[in-house]
């Protein structure tokens, strides 16, 4: 279960375990199998997943690593979308697009970071749904640039030559974005800065006086996180192949926020298992839909309401989402016969810096 | 001001908020090296001069000087780069991050790799952190809190919170270390740890220490020189015994004549 520690390099590898090399070595193998072994539907799903999980781990770098909420992080999907749509509809190479995507949305990120310096909580909450707004309905009406509610066709992406289409091409791309962006993040969170984001969050009057400038920080998490969730976004007009401005509204940034919440704030995995609940939920009430007794599956609006009981009730008995409970489980399995329930009340008590200010 | 004589130097410090005066031409010197005790009745204005050298709050009046540079009105998060670090009243630690990540944020104000690199982890960023975390492991030597290196502060009592505070002042390296009520909060036997390290702190990192503190057996064991406040103003400034043998500050503590009005406050 544990080794030795011989050096302090050790606790500064991105696997702090021989384990671990292992499992996410197999995890990887698997997910490259993928394509050849399941059918389009399901390698367009795991798509879906993983340009999820990429936006998840950009949010979660804002809301579980720096505290700061936003309402407003589908509108960073749609510019990295339109900015990644537009440059290559223009010609310019998908090598190119795809960066300058990410880099365009991190400035906007400084945009709206910049303003919102001073405010946390519900104040930030309501700027960031006030920004998502604002982005919506520049990119309806500016119609020359979006080609408004029309849509704009995304063209095809070639590298090195090679066309990267159909689902298994998409497929690929999001994945190796996703596994680029996680090690980015994982750096992140072994270094300084991430270090830096954390003290923010749990207490910003000491974070200063250990000499951290706010202001600057929360740019930089701000911009990482919206540079990010920019890939997520240029990915996402791949997989959809037709843009449309109201599709980055306030319903999909709440999808977003309830990625992370359910996935577990302050936490890469609570990213990505949020990414995975998220966007196979609603596959999953299709399957089950015309089997529910009392024609509850014919009931409109039942998805929306599924999430928001899930999320109130991972809230209520979870706060930790499920990556808390991954943990749980894997502690119990550790300590097999020997477990014993008060090995996690404790965890009750860390209310105060678990709220987000 | 050129006439500031001492390492640490307050002249005519004023703060204001609204129309309550909290603290009202203060002048002190702090010599380098000596612990600088600053005691009073509660409201007396301890905290807030503590804020001000911290930089939290910006003087309604007066200055400050640290080490021959004038640090009125430096921004708040260049202050741990100087060389002043401090602790806090309520214990401000960062509770979801382990006890050596505390640590480590401590050592922030020494980071000077950059962004980018830090985002491709570059070999650069590995042998700073290196370093840094051989100087967080000295502190956790230091104050002997080797068994809860990798535990969630949540996890911890108050007491090791207490230390781990102290610790994480420690890991800037500062010239000058501001204590907020290191006691409170502390048992008997605690504060008399809490003292040795004080002493450990000045002696062998010749470290000079400000301390606000309630608990007179701790000030008496430790200080050079004590000052007591009450209202905003000083009242008495010395060694400890002499502090305590001022009759005027005798009558803010147990009130003798009915004459200023805010005692019961003590």
């Amino acid at each position: 279960m544990s080794q030795f520690k011989t050096s302090y390099e050790q606790d500064l590898r991105l696997a702090t375990k021989r384990s671990d090399v292992f499992w996410y070595g197999l995890l990887l193998a698997v997910l490259l199998a993928i394509p050849f072994s399941l059918s389009e539907f399901y390698v367009g799903e795991m798509s879906f997943v993983f340009i999820y999980a990429i936006a998840g781990v950009g949010l979660m770098l804002l809301t579980g690593y720096t505290g700061l909420v936003s309402l407003g992080h589908a509108a960073f999907l749609g510019i990295g979308a339109y900015a990644n749509a537009i440059l290559l509809s223009e010609g310019v190479p998908f090598a190119v697009s795809l960066p300058a995507a990410g880099l365009i949305t991190a400035a906007a990120g400084v945009a709206i970071g910049i303003p919102t310096l001073r405010m946390t909580g519900l104040y930030l909450a309501i700027a960031t749904l006030a920004f998502g707004a604002i982005v919506v309905l520049v990119g309806e009406k500016w119609t020359s640039l979006t080609g408004g509610f029309d849509g704009f066709p995304v063209p095809t992406p070639t590298v090195l030559g090679f066309a990267i289409e159909g689902p298994s091409g998409v497929y690929y791309m999001a994945l190796g974005i996703l596994v680029l962006v996680v090690l980015v993040a994982m750096n992140v969170l072994r270094a300084p800065l991430g270090r830096a984001l954390v003290a923010i969050r749990d207490s910003e009057i000491s974070a200063q006086s250990m000499g951290i400038n706010l202001a600057f920080y929360k740019t930089v998490s701000f911009a990482l996180s919206a540079g990010i969730t920019g890939l997520a976004g240029a990915l996402f007009g791949h997989y959809v192949r037709h843009l449309a401005p109201d599709s980055f509204g306030i319903l999909l940034s709440i999808q977003l926020v309830t990625i992370v919440f359910i996935g577990g704030l302050g936490s890469l995995h609570g990213a990505i298992f949020g990414a995975a609940f998220v966007a196979l939920l609603p596959q999953a009430i299709a399957l089950v839909r015309d089997d529910l007794p009392f024609g509850i599956g014919r009931l409109p609006g039942l998805e929306p309401s599924l999430f928001g009981l899930i999320l109130v009730l991972v809230i209520m008995f979870e706060p930790h989402g499920i990556n808390g409970r991954w943990q749980k489980l894997k502690r119990w399995f550790l300590a097999f016969p020997l477990h014993k329930r008060a090995a996690f009340r404790r965890q009750k008590t860390y209310a105060k810096t678990d709220r987000l200010r | 001001m050129s006439g500031s004589t001492g390492y640490f130097s307050a002249r005519d410090l004023a703060m204001r908020f609204g129309g309550i005066r909290a603290v009202e031409g203060v002048s002190f010197d702090v010599r380098r090296g000596e612990v600088f005790s600053i005691i009073g009745p509660n409201g007396a204005g301890k905290t807030t001069i503590f804020n001000m050298i911290s930089r939290i709050y910006t003087p309604s009046g007066g200055s400050l000087h640290f080490d021959g540079q004038d640090i009125t009105s430096i921004a708040p998060h260049k202050i741990a780069r100087l060389g002043i670090a401090r602790t806090f009243q309520n214990i401000e630690l960062f509770t979801n991050a382990t006890l050596l990540q505390n640590l480590l944020i401590g050592r922030h104000c020494h980071s000077t790799v950059p962004i980018l690199s830090q985002l491709l982890h570059l070999p650069s960023v590995r042998r700073a952190e290196v370093e840094h975390r051989r100087r967080a492991e000295a502190v956790i030597e230091f104050l002997n809190v080797q068994r809860y290196r990798d535990q969630l502060i949540a996890n911890l009592p108050y007491g090791v919170r207490k230390v781990v505070e102290l610790g994480r002042a420690l890991c800037t390296e500062p010239k000058l270390l501001l204590l907020d009520e290191p006691s409170s909060g502390l048992n008997v036997e605690e504060t008399e740890e809490m003292a040795f390290w004080i002493e450990d702190i000045k002696k062998d990192l010749g470290i000079t220490i400000i301390m606000v503190e309630h608990d007179m057996k701790l000030v008496t064991a430790v200080s050079d020189r004590v000052l007591a406040l009450n209202q905003g103003r000083i009242l008495a400034l010395g060694t400890s015994a002499e502090v305590q043998g001022d009759p005027e500050v005798i009558r803010a503590y147990i009130g003798g004549e009915p004459e200023p009005a805010a005692e019961v406050a003590a």
